[in-house]
């Protein structure tokens, strides 16, 4: 029985390789956004957080929207998104324990180097909206419920567009992650709202630059929060909160302030100011 | 995976991130093979030898989920293995044995209804000299699986290709994370969405090659068998 003796073989192998990495170890399961994973944040910042606690940090990376729902499932022990409204409205439901702020980035206005919009070089994220609407340039939007997406929606409404309303064949929803608008955008050399960060470590750019950005109104603030053990027991809660309270230490906050890209600064930690 | 490294290189390095993200696929993709086929082969053969009322239905559905989106399958099994699903306490989502159990759901249907053409085909052939030398049921399905023991490596392989080729369940269940859930599809829809088109392209000849060498090894062992069978 040949082929009885191959699917044993094979039986016996998967076993053996796999009883280490189903073994339930000293690890937490954050959820968190595309562009803290993509831009390498925690690749730079996680091995520091293990080499001081020994706790493997174990990192699902969705739109915040999806992240958000992952948290209230009770499938993550920590939640590290971008969209503050959301994010207390987590904590109000009863799902987290308690929202604590942790840094910010921004958001920056990408588009072709030829520019048919003629937005080049603005500070100011109204006007370009603005400009973006009335001369019906392809913009790609996330459509994905996602921190940036919402971001995105904000910045219509800042702009007196209802987008739900005003949006012709230029305005593309592809509902999918940062990356892929990205990709989009530089295939057809379209605008799009992107996080610095995503933006910085992407490396299929095209013709695209940044072309519009230092808007206050661009500003992506990030916060960090324990999944509500007393929703869901299961979660671990002395580990994730020894995330929480390594992310808002001096320490942490320092190994944000840190990471560099091409020298150039990608987060910067925000954990004392108030209300952020 | 180091920044700026092409995936020859990390081969050629022998990147141990790489090499612990092949070691995952083919460890989920082998064990969704194994359980798939503890499962798919005799109920295939059963469906093959038995007639009984609905029978052609059976067959149809059989055929048709053959064509079960991985996507749909990722997320039943997520609403099953959630926190807040049916199974949640067992805690398995996000973990290897989650993909493993999505991945036996999607090929468990192909084996299935494979091997119930190759048996059935067979038993045509043999029914008479089986019936006549008195052989039951389960001697009729253990007889009929060993004959068609070669074709049924190419059914299995079939599974493995399905398997090992898709994305759309093990990112959901999976949840892609780096050095736990992370396999070479997944590893390949992340390089793409950071836009490292090259590296991610690199990993798909990567896993081509790993598809290629599963099949050869196959193929190798099906002559060997049949040197000594025959």
């Amino acid at each position: 029985m040949l082929t009885r003796r191959i699917v044993i073989a094979i039986g016996a192998i998967a076993l053996l390789t796999a009883s280490p990495a189903l073994a339930q170890d000293k690890s937490i399961v954050v959820a968190s956004t595309t562009s803290t994973q993509d831009s390498g944040l925690f690749g730079h910042i996680l091995p520091l957080f293990k080499a001081k606690t020994g706790i493997d940090v174990k990192v699902v990376s969705q739109g915040t929207g999806q992240a958000i729902d992952t948290g209230r499932r009770g499938d993550a022990d920590v939640l590290f998104v971008h969209a503050k409204s959301q994010e207390e409205k987590f904590v109000a439901d009863g799902f987290g324990v308690k929202r604590f702020p942790v840094m910010y980035n921004d958001f920056v206005l990408i588009g072709p180097k030829s520019d048919p919009a003629g937005i080049k070089g603005g500070t100011d994220a109204i006007k370009a909206f603005t400009a973006l609407k009335d001369k019906a340039a392809v913009f790609i939007s996330r459509g994905d419920k996602s921190g940036t997406h919402a971001a995105e929606l904000d910045l219509w409404k800042a702009a007196s567009i209802d987008i739900a309303k005003d949006k012709g064949a230029w305005y593309r929803e592809i509902g999918q992650g940062m990356g892929a608008a990205l990709n989009t955008a530089s295939a057809s050399n379209a605008y799009v709202l992107s996080d610095r960060a995503t933006w910085l470590s992407f490396k299929n750019r095209g013709d695209l630059e940044i072309l519009v950005a230092g808007d206050q109104r661009m500003f992506n603030q990030y916060g960090v929060m324990l999944v509500n053990p007393a929703k869901h027991p299961h979660v671990k809660q002395d580990l994730g909160q020894a995330l929480v309270d390594w992310l808002i230490s001096a320490e942490g906050q320092k190994a944000i302030a840190d990471y560099k890209v091409g020298g150039e600064q990608l987060f910067f930690p925000n954990a004392t100011v108030p209300g952020a | 995976m180091p920044d700026q490294a092409s995936a020859l290189q990390l081969v050629l390095s022998g990147d141990p991130a790489l090499f612990a993200i092949v070691r995952l696929s083919l460890l989920v993709s082998l064990s969704a093979v194994v359980c798939a086929a503890l499962i798919g082969l005799p109920f295939g053969a059963l469906v093959a030898l038995t007639r009984f009322p609905g029978r052609a239905g059976v067959i149809v559905v059989l055929n048709a989920l053959m064509g079960l989106p991985p996507v749909v399958v990722g997320l039943a099994v997520y609403l099953l293995l959630s926190r807040s699903g049916p199974l949640g306490s067992w805690g398995l989502l996000f973990t290897p044995a989650a993909m493993i159990v999505a991945q036996t759901i999607l090929i468990t249907p192909i084996i299935a209804a494979l091997s119930r053409q190759t048996i059935e085909d067979l038993w045509l052939e043999y029914r008479d000299e089986l019936a006549a030398m008195n052989v039951g049921p389960a001697g009729r399905i253990a007889t009929l699986v060993y004959d068609a023991r070669f074709s049924l490596i190419t059914t299995l392989l079939a599974g493995f290709g399905r398997a090992a080729a898709e994305v759309g369940a093990v990112i959901i269940v999976g949840g892609n994370i780096d050095g736990f859930t992370r396999t070479m599809t997944t590893a390949i829809a992340l390089e793409t969405s950071k836009g490292d088109l090259p590296l991610a392209l690199g990993l798909g000849f990567v896993l081509l090659a790993i598809v290629v060498a599963v099949n050869a090894a196959a193929w190798g062992m099906k002559r060997v068998g049949e040197q000594y069978a025959g």
